[in-house]
């Protein structure tokens, strides 16, 4: 083995380990995304006393296989007034978005493909950019209903990222620190969501927003506009659509866990829970704010539009704001600012 | 080696999609294109080890500015055609303002003198690249070192906001506003008004007295109305 690893010059190893390390995240995640359609079917169905899935395998086990096997079969349609380039290019945009964010993303001491100084600013950057998936797929569409899809989810997205913002600016006055490993080791006496829950909140509401999940789904809210803007997509740049937003739902629980939940952290460091490996504990947490995802969209009908952008600025932001003052005010007052 | 390689295909994409951006016919690509010149210039300023300013360079210009030039330019319904007619009748002029400001810029430039002691003021409030990354060092030139300076751009940008909305805020007549509030606070006993109706004789036409269909009527209330009224008969 040894002599093997001598034989490959080590720029191009680092390039393979590097490559390995893509495939050992993506590879899980795309798993997990298909059964977390699989899983959101059957806990509605629990939810609604129906049984959901459970012709296709055991359990309807193999949902997702089957589903994914029959939009790769069907025709991929395109609209002739359509700008056939952004067209085909949105739904990409979108999947690779949802994809690219995993790099920074911490699943155990050490376990990170980029262990990047602003790990938190890039993953605020990149969900930031979900929204150009949206509006180009509604204005490239050349569509009615697409393109009124694409502004309201515009509006709303842009909305939703300034709350966030604030609620992870208070998360990281706490820190001190934009390194995603840094803000899970700074949760090992207390995981934040315990002093800062009314943040948690917050932040958990606008990943709802931000991810277009119920009750939030207005830019595809069908009683009024249809499917919003992927109104005219079939086959897989439907899919790609599909799966960019169950990986988005997973990365916004991903986000979650690692500014409140402690990230890989155990709940009590003592001698059962450290037995479980970190990556376990991340993965159990991130499944904890999905069922919430899933929960939520049984539970709450939708918002309007206009409620819901009165939500978002009149009452998260001034709050989220007022909160990052407070928070900042009480590490001063009491001397806790990190260093 | 590869520094250099990121380096120039960063810079010619960067140059490259700048230069679309004013050639492209649609003006959707050109924003498009002016993304990608965003992006590019985050590239070169991970290069140049700033990281800080490259994320804040996609979160604010990507994320916020370059959404709404795009939903702006999606909205209107330019014809770029048109706009294009009068370039043969304004070219000698415009290319006359071009020449006149290329001759003042240099002259400008020639005259230039930087001074001496610029480099070291420079030098001084910028801190050791290996001591703190340049998040911090940023946080303390800006937060500690220029702390009035910066509260005074804030100023200005609140001015400007303030103006924004003083502009854009107009109150319409007969728009019926929500209020939450008052939606939350109402009760059924004020909305509500229960009769006992004496057979075959019905309600009568009295004034001011809404019989049915009160609007904003919650569903439970409706039909319980409805099963009085059914009672009645």
């Amino acid at each position: 083995m040894s002599s093997l690893i001598n034989l490959i010059p080590a720029p191009l190893w680092h390039l393979i380990m590097i490559v390995a390390g893509i495939l050992a995240i993506m590879v899980p995640l795309l798993v997990g995304v298909a059964y977390l359609t699989w899983a959101e079917r059957k806990v509605l169905g629990a939810m609604q006393m129906r049984k959901g899935p459970n012709v296709v395998g055991p359990f309807g086990l193999f949902q997702p296989f089957a589903d994914a096997l029959k939009l790769m079969t069907k025709e991929t349609i395109i609209p002739a007034g359509a700008n056939r380039l952004l067209f085909v290019a949105a739904p990409m945009l979108t999947f690779a978005l949802s994809l690219i964010a995993w790099a920074v993303v911490p699943f155990g001491e050490g376990l990170v493909l980029a262990d990047i100084n602003v790990g938190m600013l890039y993953l605020f950057a990149i969900s930031s950019l979900g929204v150009y998936g949206i509006i180009i797929a509604g204005w490239a569409s050349n569509s009615k209903y697409p393109f009124l899809g694409a502004l309201r989810s515009a509006a709303q997205m842009v909305s939703y990222e300034v709350s966030i913002g604030f609620v992870i600016v208070t998360v990281l006055l706490c820190v001190g620190s934009l390194n995603l490993t840094a803000i899970v080791k700074a949760q090992e006496g207390m995981w934040f969501f315990i002093p800062l829950f009314p943040m948690f909140i917050v932040f958990f509401i606008s990943g709802l927003a931000e991810t277009n999940r119920s009750p939030f789904d207005i830019p595809e809210g069908e009683s009024e506009i249809v499917a919003g803007f992927f109104v005219e997509y079939s086959s897989m740049a439907f899919a790609l659509f599909f799966l960019g937003e169950y990986a988005n739902m997973i990365l916004m629980s991903g986000m979650t866990t690692i500014l409140f939940l402690g990230g890989w952290l155990p709940p009590i460091a003592i001698a059962p829970f450290t037995w479980v490996p970190g990556p376990i504990w991340f993965i159990l947490k991130i499944c904890v704010c999905l069922f919430v995802f899933l929960w939520v969209r049984a539970t709450f009908p939708r918002y309007r539009y206009d409620q819901l952008m009165r939500l978002g600025w009149k009452v998260f932001l001034p709050f989220s704001l007022a909160w990052v003052v407070l928070t900042a005010g009480v590490l001063v007052a009491f001397d806790w600012v990190p260093k | 080696m590869i520094t250099a390689l990121a380096f120039y295909m960063f810079a010619g994409v960067l140059v490259a999609s700048a230069t679309m951006v004013i050639a492209a016919r649609n003006p959707v690509h050109s924003v498009l294109f002016l993304i990608l010149a965003f992006f590019n210039a985050a590239g070169l300023f991970i290069l140049m080890g700033a990281e800080f300013l490259a994320m804040i360079l996609v979160i604010v210009y990507v994320g916020a500015v370059a959404v709404l030039f795009l939903f702006v330019v999606m909205m209107l319904d330019i014809n770029f055609a048109e706009l294009r007619q009068g370039f043969q009748r304004y070219l000698p002029i415009g290319g006359l303002v071009g020449l006149v400001l290329l001759v003042e810029l240099m002259l400008v430039l020639g005259a230039w003198v930087v001074a001496p002691e610029a480099a070291a003021l420079r030098q001084a409030p910028t801190p050791d690249a290996a001591a703190m990354s340049n998040t911090e060092a940023l946080g303390r030139l800006l937060y500690t070192r220029y702390a009035y300076l910066f509260q005074a751009s804030g100023m200005v940008l609140l001015v400007a906001m303030i103006g924004a909305i003083v502009l854009t805020l107009r109150d319409r007549p007969g728009t019926r506003r929500q209020s939450v509030a008052v939606q939350v606070a109402r009760r059924a006993e004020e909305t509500l008004e229960m009769r006992k109706v004496a057979l075959g004789q019905g309600i009568g036409e009295e004034k001011g007295v809404v019989t049915h269909g009160t609007p904003g009527l919650r569903p439970a209330e409706a039909a319980k109305t409805a099963t009085e009224k059914a009672e009645v008969r």
